[in-house]
């Protein structure tokens, strides 16, 4: 019997009418708000036009790129730091871990902000040398601790708290036979971590902190408690109090955050879909568009879980 | 010449809950050590003492004569240090129910990890070792793939391979087909049967009676946290004395 290809079901779908009544129903109101937009004269377009690439403007772009960026690098320093001690052996170091934990994530980022712009007048003078002994070097905190150290530190310090959990988490989401195995092998607790932990641990890890850096970007805008006053939201404000137009100026800088989150966006996407994100460890790996063979491969294992809380039974 | 293992009294405590009740167990060099018993009764628990990825609570663990994860000195019991049981570990393999094999690596780099990273072999040396335990195993034609994309059957004998590789003198598998579909069981055992061939001392838990029956030197039969009878496979397995064992052979026989 030859073999022959089945006829294939060409059914028509179902008509489903809500899709058109909200479409309508969101055009409408989309039409109203973009003309409202456009035609009130109160949103000063034309000074928005003149002010988005004002070389002020720019640069704060590049003040808030910058703190965006080294607040991250510190954050993600710290967390691995404190995640890795929180969940070491040493009573010690697991208190000091919780300690910074507990007080970074239980106090306004604005008030650390104060604190650290104040830094300088609490401790003028800074120095090392061997405790309640003679100082080697000693230095003006205020030559030290800049404005922009200050914010980075602040912005840096208080995401490292909350970023060690997360990093936390991926780290205990990866099966406990994976550490046997490497025990087992007579490796170190340090080569295991990173040679097989934090490889796996990874997936869990880095997608959240994609999220954390574009909250990070608008977060940068309150370093004014500092106060520095180079960044995106201070300038913008700034120039527009300066002329008593200070809403075409939040314009302007709404605009450059929601260009630069776009962009992060699609950083984020792609980072997913390398992680494979949204794909199911008990189904078969599939490709994800941009995922590696590698994450493939971690996924179809299921050594990884996606939530955190779930035990493992080996 | 000391035994391969020896358990002096070993007792094992989670909390409120005894799961080894007093264990005396002797297996010599070359010997194969086949530990049969229902489920719950202590013998994953036994072989993970062996390793000391669980530590005893009362009684002595000596692996080639050495005393595992404890010194003595001065009468005086002291934990050994991370290193130092890490040390004692990589002389002994280990063969888990759920292969464990490192998802992230192909099936070479997981065999060359240890090696690599433990022993502080080169790159070359490293490698190549690694290809000749993929070939004792059958896999050499898979060394490049990563372990989703081998069978069950071949992800475990990717794991004993790895576990080869740091030239252990004595391997320890745990339930090493209980996670397979049944016809990929036969490929796992003739890899395990080739190993004891070769003289190599392993101890296997298992609820493979006809494994034990033809490749066992010493059956040891376990339930709620004791041996009850051990022996060569033809004693107890076949012609048991205490009712206990009877009853359990009469079930899965």
């Amino acid at each position: 019997m030859a073999e022959s290809t089945p006829e294939l079901i060409h059914a028509r779908p179902v008509f489903r009418p809500s899709v058109w009544i909200w479409a309508a129903i969101v055009l409408v109101l989309a039409a109203m708000f973009v003309h409202g937009l456009v035609t009130n004269p109160n949103y000063h377009w034309e000074i928005v036009w003149e002010y988005l690439f004002d070389p002020r403007v720019v640069s704060a772009v590049g003040w808030t790129l910058i703190l965006t960026v080294a607040a991250m690098c510190l954050g993600i320093l710290m967390a691995v730091t404190m995640a890795i001690m929180r969940m070491g052996t040493n009573p010690v170091l697991r208190a000091v871990s919780w300690a910074y934990i507990w007080f970074f994530r239980g106090t306004p980022i604005y008030t650390q902000l104060v604190f650290w712009g104040l830094v300088g007048v609490l401790y003028q003078r800074l120095s090392i040398g061997i405790p309640f002994g003679p100082e080697f070097f000693s230095f003006n905190t205020y030559d030290l601790i800049t404005p922009a150290v200050a914010a980075i530190l602040g912005l840096g310090l208080n995401e490292g708290a909350y970023l060690a959990e997360i990093v936390r988490g991926g780290l205990q989401s990866v099966d406990k036979g994976q550490w046997e195995a490497a025990n087992a092998l007579g490796m170190k607790r340090s080569t295991t971590l990173r040679r097989i932990v934090i490889p796996q641990a990874m997936r869990v890890i880095v997608p959240p902190t994609g999220n954390e850096t574009i909250s990070m970007l608008k977060t940068t805008s309150l370093v004014l408690a500092v106060p520095f006053s180079l960044e995106l939201t201070f300038v913008s404000n700034a120039i527009g109090n300066k002329m008593f137009q200070p809403l075409p100026l939040l314009l302007v800088a709404a605009i450059y955050y929601l260009a630069i989150t776009s962009i992060l966006m699609i950083f984020q996407t792609r980072i997913e879909a390398y992680y494979g994100k949204g794909f199911d460890g008990e189904k078969p790996a599939k490709a994800g568009r941009g995922m590696s063979k590698r994450q493939q491969s971690i996924l179809a294992a299921g050594t990884v879980h996606d939530d955190p809380t779930l035990e493992v039974t080996p | 010449m000391t035994a391969m293992i020896e358990a002096k009294g070993v007792h094992k405590l989670f909390g409120e809950l005894h799961v080894l009740k007093g264990i005396d167990f002797t297996v010599e060099r070359g010997e194969v050590a086949v530990l049969l018993g229902p489920s719950g009764s202590g013998k994953s628990t036994l072989i993970r003492c062996i390793n000391e990825l669980e530590q005893i609570s009362a009684g002595r663990m000596y692996v080639d004569g050495e005393l595992m994860g404890l010194r003595e000195k001065n009468g005086r019991l002291h934990r050994l240090s991370d290193k130092e049981i890490a040390h004692q570990r990589s002389r002994v393999g280990m063969v888990f129910q759920r292969f464990n094999l490192f998802p992230h690596m192909t099936a070479l780099a997981n065999v060359m990890e240890a090696p690599r990273q433990v022993l502080r072999m080169s790159k070359g040396e490293a490698e190549r070792d690694a290809r000749e335990q993929l070939e004792r195993v059958g896999l050499a034609d898979r060394a490049d793939h990563y372990p989703s994309q081998l069978s069950g059957g071949q992800q475990q004998r990717v794991a004993i391979a790895r576990a080869l590789a740091m030239k252990p003198e004595l391997m320890l598998f745990d339930e090493p087909t209980s996670a397979l579909d049944p016809e990929l069981v036969g490929e796992v055992l003739t890899v395990m049967q080739d190993l004891a061939a070769s003289g190599m001392t392993m101890v296997v838990v298992t609820h493979e009676v006809g494994f034990a029956r033809e490749v066992a030197d010493q059956v040891v039969f376990m339930d709620d946290g004791v041996i009850v009878e051990s022996g060569p496979p033809a004693a107890v397995i076949d012609n048991p004395q205490n009712p206990r064992t009877k009853d359990f052979f009469a079930k899965v026989l």
